[in-house]
């Protein structure tokens, strides 16, 4: 017990790594995190919807491409994509001369458009699920009130699907929170990419990776309770009333 | 008289599926202020009939008339198919259906049912919808209702938000397809009475029941099917008190 | 012919490591889902708890952090102990942590959580007059886990089972940034050396939809086996 206490007393008098400097690190790391994962999700979700309607098409020259490539986004690792499209730019003849070089320099770009790719199948994949199911008597009173297929998509199937679609998009989006640690592994300083950094520096792997956990368990339950409370809203007419 | 076309018109309607035919040229009219009742065994082809009458089943023969206008139809691949189907859903907007499972939409709330298709599909203004909805509901009894999602209520009162739906689109004719047979036995009667209140203010309804006290008081007309086929049509008084087939005596006789 | 600038065998080497990395911790992660379910649906009031921080921590924290965390954090954890084992009683061991056993261990402790969902979904599934009928036969606690429980809980358990693997066998690609001479690290080092990336991470993409598609397969007709008596007489 004594050995245990002096310990802790040593660990805390000279604290070399906690500081403000290494804050500084997760903060920054927490913003580029955030701002990565909510720009793919957000692409991600707005080419989604297009996709998961033509995967539904009868003519198969739309729905057979989606198909493909949502087989292949979601069958093969996201490290793989992120390497794939990583090393895929860099390594094209002549790139560094050409103006897009400038965008195309930082490892945020090809990172962002291998989430956004990879988002966007998953996420098609939720929703055609979601359309799927919608129940067969309200597309027929759709039918039977004189809508046209447009107007039956947009006023009946897409609200009642993206309602349906709410708890496994919920998945989706912790999903990616927890993939984009990857990002680190192109040299991006995301949460992960500093726990890196500070791991290195002081060989600390207990501190800089638990305290990078913890970040990331808040988060997680912050997107939990966003999403169930979401589902409370939105999914209210689902429930009978009781009582 | 001549004037007014006839609000619907149905000739010779032939439906198969696969290799079964499950309605050999069926042909009826519904004249402004009808009540015409199908009825039949499970089987006989009713709902397949009604269905067909605003082409939720293509029919694969026969003419369909809507308000003196003919649907077009064009042979495709997969069978015979509307022509257009803007005029299809022109003309679905002036039947319209209430379901045996009420169907209404989970996602929005009674009202917001009954004002969906005159906004979206006949471009009513909202403000003019909303008030003509809370009336109708008024009159079916759910005024308090209105804000209730379909999930909140029961089927007796979802049956009779569907009817409020359908008369929302002043439609020119009423599709009933079996409106009280997913109900529970206590609260079909609700319902009958709007019908019957409906059949008495002069709306043009087409009903496939089992409710022969219904059929027997509020119809103009009343058709028997028999394995798609027309076996028996005229007044109540006739089919039902007085049946000449020998099956419809069978069909009515009471089985204990 | 594709040109592997030689790293051809390299490359079947990396995939025969994601194989065997895939296979031995699915078999660790069902072996932790199951005592996980048993932990989350016991009456022990301790064990359910436990079974419960178990599955929300590994849920709620990227599959990386939680390996890095494992594999450089154990080494040293190790160490420390092996220190103090030294230190107080002469023993002198020398454990290495090896990244292979990381891999297995951090990959099998992750989807063991999973796992442990998909199980005690599939218990709960089962219909408890199906149980109450081998009691009243005489079976005993054991014997109605093994011959009734269990197959009817399988059948519960397959589609869950199924997803878990494919996402499993694509978390194996994370254990090549902890220094495992996956597929994933040999097409990384093949791609810089010889400014081919698409050669190489389109081969490995390719085998990975291989592995999957043919499991998909594979967890069909384990279905198939499970499902009999249930298909619908159609």
């Amino acid at each position: 017990m004594d050995t245990l206490m002096t310990w802790l007393e040593a660990q805390l008098a000279d604290n070399s790594i906690f500081t403000l400097q290494t804050f500084g690190y997760y903060g920054e790391g927490l913003i580029t995190t955030v701002q990565l994962v909510s720009l793919s999700l957000i692409i991600g979700l707005v080419l989604a919807v297009p996709l998961a309607i033509g995967r539904g098409s009868p003519h198969r020259w739309i729905s057979l491409p989606i198909f493909l490539y949502c087989y292949v986004f979601r069958g093969t690792p996201l490290l793989v994509q992120l390497y794939l499209i990583y090393y895929g730019v860099v390594f094209i003849e002549g790139i560094q001369e050409t103006w897009l070089w400038v965008i195309l320099e930082k490892p945020f770009v090809p990172a962002l458009i291998a989430f956004t790719l990879n988002t966007a199948a998953y996420t098609a994949e939720i929703f055609r699920g979601a359309i799927k199911s919608t129940p067969r008597g309200e597309i027929e009173a759709a039918r039977a009130y004189g809508m046209s297929r447009g107007l039956m998509l947009r006023r009946i199937v897409l609200p009642s699907a993206f309602r349906r679609a709410l708890p496994a998009y919920g998945n989706e989006v912790i999903f990616m929170l927890h993939a984009s640690a990857i990002a680190s592994v192109v040299t991006i300083m995301d949460l992960t990419g500093a726990a890196r950094f500070v791991y290195a520096r002081y060989y600390a792997p207990f501190e800089a990776f638990l305290f990078v956990a913890a970040i990331y368990l808040c988060l997680t339950f912050a997107i939990l309770y966003l999403f169930r409370y979401l589902e409370r809203r939105l999914l209210a007419h689902l429930k009978p009333a009781s009582g | 008289m001549a004037d007014t076309p006839i609000p619907l018109e149905v000739r010779h309607i032939t439906k198969r599926f696969g290799n079964a035919e499950v309605l050999k040229g069926l042909s009826l009219k519904a004249h402004k202020g009808d009540v015409i009742t199908l009825i039949g065994a499970s089987g006989s082809g009713k709902s397949t009939f009604l269905r067909c009458m605003n082409l939720l089943e293509q029919p694969d023969e026969g003419e369909v008339i809507v308000h003196g206008e003919e649907i077009r139809f064009k042979q495709t691949r997969h069978g015979r198919e509307p022509a257009d189907w803007k005029q299809v859903v022109r003309m679905r907007a002036k039947l319209s259906m209430v379901f045996q499972s009420f169907n209404l939409w989970a996602h929005m709330t009674l009202l917001e049912n009954v004002i969906e298709a005159p906004v979206h599909v006949l471009g009513k203004p909202k403000k003019q919808a909303i008030t003509h909805a809370r009336q109708l509901l008024e009159r079916v009894g759910l005024a308090a209702h209105a804000d209730y999602y379909p999930a909140q209520m029961s089927g007796g009162q979802q049956q009779r938000g569907a009817i409020a739906r359908a008369l929302a689109m002043d439609p020119e004719v009423m599709l009933f397809d079996e409106p009280t047979s997913a109900l529970d036995p206590e609260l079909v009667g609700d319902v009958l009475k709007v019908m019957r209140d409906l059949a008495k203010e002069g709306r043009t309804m087409i009903v496939v029941t089992h409710e022969m006290a219904f059929a027997r008081d509020v119809s103009s007309q009343v058709i028997y099917l028999h394995q798609g086929r027309i076996e028996e049509a005229g007044p109540p008084e006739q089919v039902l008190n007085n049946p000449h087939s020998e099956r419809l005596k069978q069909f009515l006789t009471p089985k204990h | 012919m594709i040109d592997l600038h030689g790293y051809g065998p390299r490359l079947f080497e990396g995939a025969m490591v994601t194989i065997e990395l895939g296979i031995l911790s699915l078999i660790l992660s069902v072996v932790l889902g199951l005592l996980t379910a048993s932990a989350k649906m016991s009456r022990s009031w301790i064990l359910h708890h436990i079974g419960t921080l178990y599955t929300t921590l590994i849920r709620g924290v990227p599959d990386l952090v939680l390996m890095m965390l494992l594999f450089f954090g154990g080494q040293i954890g190790i160490n420390m102990i092996t220190d103090q084992l030294y230190e107080h009683f002469g023993w002198d061991i020398f454990i290495n942590v090896n990244e292979f056993v990381a891999g297995v261990v951090t990959i099998g402790l992750i989807f063991g959580a999973y796992m442990g969902e998909t199980f005690r979904g599939a218990f709960l599934a089962v219909d408890s007059g199906q149980i109450e009928a081998g009691r009243a036969y005489g079976m005993s606690h054991w014997l109605v886990f093994r011959r009734i429980r269990f197959p009817q809980m399988m059948r519960h358990a397959i589609p869950g089972l199924s997803n878990n693997w494919m996402v499993l066998l694509k978390t194996t690609a994370l254990v090549s940034v902890i220094g495992l001479s996956d597929m994933v690290r040999v097409a990384a080092e093949a791609s810089k050396a010889t400014r081919e990336p698409f050669t190489f991470m389109l081969i490995v993409a390719a085998i990975y939809l291989l592995i999957a598609t043919l499991s998909e397969w594979g967890f069909a007709r384990l279905q198939k086996r499970y499902d009999v008596g249930y298909r619908e007489a159609d």
